[in-house]
This record gives structure tokens, C-alpha cells and sequence, in this order.
């Protein structure tokens, strides 16, 4: 797959179709892999990674790369063009200057699954049907890659490209991923156990901002929390208060348009399940106004800039579930 | 060497935290590790590090310095200082053993910070000699020697024992108050132990990691970089890097209004925020690039310039495993390297 | 003022109230001197979909017990459809304060028009009672605000 990509991003770079691509670039063991930008044939031989740990999602760079000259192009997994169709529906991306080719995907792998199973030292990973080889400084390993994929790709949405110019490869479809299993499962529980359940989460958060930065709807030029006339501005959470506004209100300022790209939870040094918050919004949504995914459309009304006269009242929180 | 079995551990924590604090490594249910208050029962980590660094002992996340009271036109400050408790960080790494030295470069050159010498001086470290490095290591680039830490007293360990060695008269005092549970015990295991640690050091992928393009004397060649915009293209500035490195001591002070009284507190800040410099007039570093060659231009030639010679990095890879797309002090000490 | 330390607990409410309806309904059930608990502090809006989840959020961190929302009933709104967005918003506010362990009967939704003045003294008495019987807030206080 990496050589046929390769290939056609030189094709459209020598044919004039874009001056650049955008895609991921080798570091320095097999999962510590950069989003970079490409301009030449020679950069992209030299670099150009696409493997089981080209896990980010691009679309995002894509706001402040489709406003420069020319055109560029983006390899776009089928997450991430959910994400792309949602930036264009909300006028963050200008369409013309990017060329996008859907490029399938079977699952990224997490480097910090492979090291909970107690395997350190990772310098390479390959993957031989579904048998991974780990070659470490201290001798060879092996797991299987589907205890090694992250989390989202195990429930994946969909393999569906929603937009796209050209695709390598046949496309996917929408499947039936089990998705919300744990926000039910937590839904269950008692209020208690849900309160120490995110207490032990959220009291991990160092507040480093690395999932509002590297969500593709959170685009705001000026963030609220950024901003000390807000009254909110808080840099770090010198209260367990704190800790929640900042994650409640991260997850509400995305609701009804988080298309479950799973990057907050990809990159949180902490490991916090932040996805759980913006699922929970989510299945709300599904259940309360009808099924709705944000990025599949570019037309459709968003759910909270929409409303019905007949809509539940908001005592249907309380008439539901245990306490 | 004074030694005690693996299996006593227990009994050796127990004994400690009967007389001071003791916080050790554990791991949490996602399997990371991090520092906790022991508690019996509470088992030492496997993990060769924790995700954040030891330095949130002495330097914490946020911290209150003083609050004030209003009346009319009465200002009431009220000092909120105390003399902390003593305690001991148990099983802290040499990388983080080292980066207490370059705090103290900071805080403790003058003018004193007192919150932070204040705790410095109630706060015992016990570090632990390393047997099993990953490859995100490369503390040995800055003349680190994960098998002989600093700190107050090291430990080391082989497959059955543990050994402690004092390194300093705090450490002295600390070894003394838990010599009984130790015995004497010849260390031919332990020699065979470092000895194969060294050798992995060796070969680890960034053992060959040079710090010689680097210091304070390069700083016109490497500011002037162009180098900087394509590393710094993709960084989404967030502060990860920032929050878990042991050695970043950047922070901002903010005052917050509880309706009875203003606490004024400080909190870590992020050179790789968009506020961070942010004043009066404006702000003079306006793109990502300004702020991500801060971060590294501090650590590898501005830190040197002011503390001979001494880099503001101790190689504990955290910033390695932990960037969200990737991007960290060994790629740009590799690009920017005169070969 | 004597301040008994067996008093029983006195929970702060916050109510939002839209400028059109509810406010007016809050002056009406004072004209008509009908009762409701000094635990009821108003905050006015101009509509309830100008209440932001943050203010909900920030009523609790300063000490308030309970926050309640009182807007125009559906299809009254002043601004034609302010309350429909608004009822969106905080159903799902609530089913994630729920979904956080936050009890659920701290937050709650009513729609109080201008001419239902003894509706509003009701709506806040049997509130204010609810919230007492849950005690003060635990789960979503800043520990800085508390009173000492």
C-alpha cells in the first residue's frame, strides 16, 4: 500500500495536479511517526511512511494548508475524511486547493498497548497476518495485532470514504462497531461508581491541551479557555473542579459535530478516555433527535443548531436509568 | 554493600513511612506508572519510569504562594507558607535524579525560591539504578550513568537483592534510619547485573546521540537554523512535552477570586502556548515556529550559556513516547547537528 | 445575626431566569405575595439560551447546590425559538453532569410564563426541598470556594 501511495503522490506532484502532499514521515523507531508536509519526488522516497502506526489525522492541517498557494494533496484515511467533511461543512477548509485521495485503512496500531503487554525496547514492528514481530533491544517479541490495535480502529466506525477525488483501492462500508458498549456499560453503573470511575480519569489530566490542540473540531481562533477575559482561562486545574469544567466543556463545545475521530484519546499522555465524553454526546444525540454523524454530509443540519417542537424535555435525564 | 532481600521490600516501606511520607512508583490501572503515597500493600513499579516526572515534588503543578483579603480600601495579606513535612521519593531514576540539579540551578540561585527550597530540604530522594533502558533513553549523551544515579542515596538491584549506598550526609541519615533491616552482602551479582546494563547502554538506537553542535556559544548559527520551520510544522502546541519533562520549570501566576478572598497561585506554564509570552504590548513570538525553537534553544544553548555548560535535558525519553505527532529533542538535535 | 449551628441544612439555588416570562413570573408570585425560599437566588437573562453550560458549571463551582433554568414555555418564546435550542443544550448538559456521577436532581429545566406566578413559588419550593434532601454539593464544588 506505501509503494502505491508513494507512486501516485509523485504522479500528481510531477503532473502539476498539486505542488505538495501532506502525509506522514519515518522517525526514528517504527511508531513515532510526524505528520510533515512533502514537496519534492526525493523528499517523499526518502521519508514518506505508510504503516500500521500512521495513526494522525491530518484534516486538521489542512485549514492552514488549503489557505497558502496551490494545491496541495491529502491521503485521507477513512476517519479522517469524516473529520475533512465536517471542516468543510463548518467553512474551515477552502475544497479547491486540496486533492484528496481515500486511502483504506485496517487499523493503527498503539505503541502503549504493545508496552502494557509488558514489551519494551521497541525498535521495529512488522506485521505477518495478523501476528505481529516486535524486534526490541532485548530480543524478538510477538503479540497479535488485534491486542495491539487502539481503541477506536477495534470499533471502527467506518470504512467508508465520505469524500474523496480519487481512492486507491476498493472502498469500505459503514459497520456496526459496538462503538458505545462502554458509555452503556457505565450508564449502568450507579452514580457513585460512575463519580469514582471519572475521578480516577480525570484527576490523571496534567491539562498539556493535547486533545483540544489535535481535534479537528476544535478550530476556534481563540479558545475560551485560552482567553483571560473568558473568567475561565485556567492554565492548570488547581481544582478537581477544574479537572471536570475543562473536560465537560471540551466535549460540549464538540457535541453534534465530533465525528469520533478517537485523536483525544490517541494522544493523551495520560491515557484518559476522553472519546467515552464525546460518545456519550453522541448516543444522546442518536437516541434523543435521531441518528445523526457529524463529517458524513456537508449539508445536514447540526443537532444542536436544530431543534424539533416536539423534542423530549430535559427531565427525560432524570426519568431514565439508575441513580 | 549494606543489601535486603527483594522479598522485604514491604517491611523496608513500611519502616520508612512510619517515620516520614514515602511516595514510590506504582502502577495505576491503565498499567502506567506514576508516584503515589504508599500504602500497605502497595507494590514497587515495573515500569522503568513513570509518565510524569519526580520533579512535581518539589516544583508542583500548581501550588498557592499568598492570599489576600479586601476590606474597603485594606489590603490583609496573609502568608499561607509552612514548614513542609518530611519525606522520602523512593525509586526515582538517574535522569530525574539529575534534573533536581538543574531545578536547583533555577529556584535555588539567588533570589531563593522559598516554596521550593522549602520542600528540597524536607525531601529525601532515593533513586534506583536502571537495569532494563528503553530505547527511548539517552540520558548518556548528558553524562548520565543510569547505573550509578545521584541523588541521596542510590539503590541498585539484582535478581534477589536490593543494595543501598549513601551519597551524601541527608542520604547518611536516611540509610542509618532503615540499617537495621539491611545485612552486609557481597555484591559479585550485582557487579554482573551493571556490567550487562552497561553493555545495552551501549547499543541502545540513541546511544550515539552527540551533544558537541550544541552549548551556549552556538547560539547565532543555530537561532538562524532554517531547519526550524520544517521541524516545527506539524506541532500542534499543546504542552505535553513541557508537562512531562523533569527538567521545564517555566510558570505563570494567576489570582483567583473565591468571593471571600483572592488565593494567588502558581501554575506550570508551556513556552509552546500561544499566551505564553503574551504582555502589555503584544506578543513577540506570534507563530508555532518561534515558540518550538524557544523550547529547544533554551534546553540546548541558553541553559548552557547561564549554568557552564550544563544542558537543560537529562535524555528520560518522556517527551519521546509521549508528543502527540512525534516531534522531540532527539529529531531536532539530529537535524541541526554539524556532521 | 445569630447564626444556629443545629439550623438544617440551607442549599443556594441559582435560577436562571428568561427576561420575558419567567422573570416576569417570579415578579408576579411576589405581587401576589405568594412564598418561596430565600435559598432562590435570581440571575436574569434575556432568553434561557443564553444560559451557557459554563454558567451552570460556574453557579456549582462558587457554591451553588442547585441550578434550575426557567425559560418561556416551548412556542412562547420571546425570540421564537430560544427555548428549543436551550432545551437541546441542556438535556445534554444534564445527561453528561449525570453521566459523571453528578447527582441528577441538582439541575433541573422548568418553563414559567408571565401569568403563572404561584407555578413559579411551587416549582421553587419543591426544588429547593429536593436539593436539601441530597445535601450540600460534593461532587462538582471548588474545595477554594467552600464556605469555611
Amino acid at each position: 500500500m506505501q509503494e502505491a501511495i508513494i507512486n501516485r503522490a509523485k504522479q500528481l506532484l510531477a503532473d502539476g495536479t498539486v505542488n505538495r502532499v501532506i502525509g506522514w514521515k519515518k522517525g526514528e523507531f517504527a511508531y513515532d511517526i510526524t505528520p510533515a508536509v512533502f514537496e519534492t519526488a526525493a523528499e517523499i522516497d526518502a521519508d514518506f511512511v505508510y504503516d500500521e502506526f500512521t495513526a494522525a489525522n491530518v484534516s486538521k492541517y489542512l485549514i492552514k494548508e488549503s489557505k497558502k498557494d496551490g494545491r496541495i494533496l491529502a491521503f485521507l484515511k477513512p476517519c479522517d475524511t469524516y473529520s475533512f467533511n465536517q471542516l468543510i461543512k463548518e467553512h474551515r477548509i477552502v475544497r479547491e486547493n486540496v486533492y484528496i485521495v481515500g486511502i483504506p485503512c485496517d487499523g493503527k496500531l498503539d505503541a502503549e498497548k504493545i508496552r502494557q503487554n509488558g514489551i519494551t525496547g521497541i525498535r521495529t514492528v512488522s506485521n505477518n497476518n495478523g501476528i505481529l514481530k516486535i524486534d526490541t533491544i532485548y530480543g524478538e517479541e510477538t503479540m497479535n495485532f488485534d491486542e495491539a490495535v487502539s481503541e477506536r480502529c477495534s470499533v471502527c466506525k467506518s470504512k467508508k470514504h465520505v469524500v474523496y477525488d480519487e481512492l486507491i483501492g476498493d472502498d469500505g462500508e459503514i459497520a456496526d462497531s459496538g462503538r458505545f458498549d462502554m458509555v452503556e456499560k457505565l450508564e449502568n453503573m450507579t452514580a457513585q461508581e460512575r463519580y469514582d470511575f471519572w475521578r480516577e480519569q480525570l484527576s490523571k489530566c496534567i491539562r498539556c491541551n493535547a486533545c483540544r490542540n489535535v481535534c479537528p473540531a476544535c478550530t476556534c481562533e481563540k479558545c475560551v479557555f485560552d482567553n483571560d477575559n473568558s473568567g475561565v482561562a485556567n492554565k492548570a486545574a488547581a481544582d478537581s473542579f477544574e479537572e471536570n469544567m475543562f473536560h465537560i466543556i471540551r466535549a460540549f463545545h464538540v457535541a453534534g459535530r465530533c465525528t469520533d475521530c478517537g485523536e483525544c484519546s490517541r494522544v493523551c499522555p495520560q491515557n484518559i478516555p476522553l472519546h467515552l465524553l464525546n460518545r456519550k454526546f453522541i448516543k444522546d444525540i442518536n437516541s434523543l433527535y435521531g441518528e445523526y454523524q457529524a463529517g458524513a454530509d456537508t449539508d445536514s443540519r447540526a443537532p444542536l443548531t436544530d431543534y424539533k417542537e416536539s423534542d423530549c424535555e430535559p427531565s427525560v435525564v432524570h426519568e431514565r436509568g439508575t441513580e | 554493600m549494606l543489601r535486603i532481600s527483594l522479598d522485604k521490600l514491604d517491611e523496608l516501606f513500611s519502616a520508612i513511612s512510619e517515620k516520614q511520607t514515602l511516595y514510590i512508583p506504582a502502577d495505576r490501572s491503565d498499567g502506567a506508572a506514576e508516584f503515589q503515597k504508599w500504602c500497605d500493600g502497595m507494590k514497587l513499579s515495573k515500569n522503568l519510569n513513570t509518565v510524569r516526572s519526580a520533579k512535581d515534588f518539589f516544583f508542583p503543578q500548581t501550588e498557592n504562594l499568598v492570599d489576600f483579603k479586601l476590606s474597603g480600601k485594606n489590603i490583609e495579606i496573609k502568608d499561607i507558607r509552612s514548614e513542609a513535612e518530611d519525606f522520602v521519593v523512593f525509586g526515582v531514576r538517574a535522569c530525574d535524579a539529575r534534573s533536581f540539579t538543574i531545578l536547583d540551578k533555577v529556584f535555588l540561585s539567588d533570589p531563593v525560591d522559598t516554596y521550593y527550597q522549602n520542600r528540597r530540604m524536607h525531601g529525601t530522594v532515593v533513586t534506583m539504578a536502571c537495569t532494563r533502558p528503553s530505547e527511548t533513553c539517552f540520558c548518556t549523551a548528558f553524562g548520565i550513568d543510569p547505573t550509578a544515579p545521584e541523588g541521596d542515596a542510590a539503590c541498585f538491584s539484582d535478581d534477589k537483592f536490593l543494595y543501598i549506598k549513601a551519597n551524601n550526609d541527608k542520604g547518611e541519615a536516611f540509610v542509618s534510619s532503615v540499617s537495621s533491616l539491611f545485612e552486609d552482602g557481597d555484591t559479585a551479582k550485582l557487579d554482573e547485573v551493571q556490567a550487562k546494563t552497561k553493555e545495552i547502554l551501549n547499543k541502545l538506537p540513541l546511544a550515539g546521540l552527540s551533544t558537541d553542535s550544541f552549548g551556549g556559544d552556538k547560539l547565532n548559527e543555530l537561532f538562524g537554523s532554517d531547519k526550524w520551520a520544517e521541524l516545527s510544522e506539524s506541532c500542534i502546541g499543546c504542552g505535553t512535552c513541557t508537562f512531562v519533562c523533569p527538567t521545564c520549570q517555566c510558570y505563570d501566576i494567576k489570582d483567583f477570586n473565591t468571593g471571600r478572598e483572592i488565593k494567588r497561585f502558581r501554575c506550570w506554564d508551556s513556552c509552546m502556548y500561544s499566551d505564553f509570552t503574551k504582555m502589555a504590548h503584544g506578543n513577540p513570538r506570534l507563530t508555532q515556529l518561534e515558540r518550538f525553537r524557544q523550547r529547544f534553544m533554551h534546553k540546548l544553548v541558553y541553559f548552557p550559556a547561564n549554568n557552564d555548560g550544563e544542558f537543560g535535558c537529562v535524555g528520560c525519553g518522556r517527551c519521546l513516547s509521549k508528543c502527540p505527532i512525534s516531534m522531540n529533542i532527539v529529531k531536532v538535535m539530529k537535524a541541526l547537528e554539524v556532521k | 445575626m445569630q447564626v444556629n449551628k443545629n439550623k438544617e441544612f440551607e442549599p443556594v439555588i441559582v435560577a436562571f431566569c428568561c427576561n420575558w416570562c419567567s422573570y416576569a413570573g417570579a415578579d408576579l408570585s411576589g405581587t401576589n405575595r405568594l412564598n418561596y425560599p430565600t435559598n432562590v437566588k435570581i440571575i436574569r437573562v434575556p432568553c434561557s439560551c443564553r444560559v451557557n453550560p459554563m454558567f451552570i458549571l460556574r453557579a456549582f463551582q462558587r457554591g451553588a447546590d442547585g441550578v434550575i433554568i426557567c425559560g418561556c414555555h416551548p412556542g412562547d418564546c420571546h425570540y421564537t425559538s430560544g427555548n428549543y435550542y436551550a432545551r437541546r443544550r441542556m438535556t445534554l448538559l444534564f445527561s453528561m453532569l449525570d453521566f459523571l456521577g453528578i447527582e441528577r436532581d441538582r439541575t433541573r429545566v422548568e418553563w414559567v410564563s408571565a401569568a403563572e406566578g404561584a407555578k413559579f413559588a411551587a416549582t421553587m419550593n419543591e426544588f429547593t426541598e429536593s436539593v436539601k434532601k441530597l445535601g450540600p454539593n460534593r461532587r462538582l464544588e471548588d474545595l477554594r470556594c467552600r464556605k469555611q
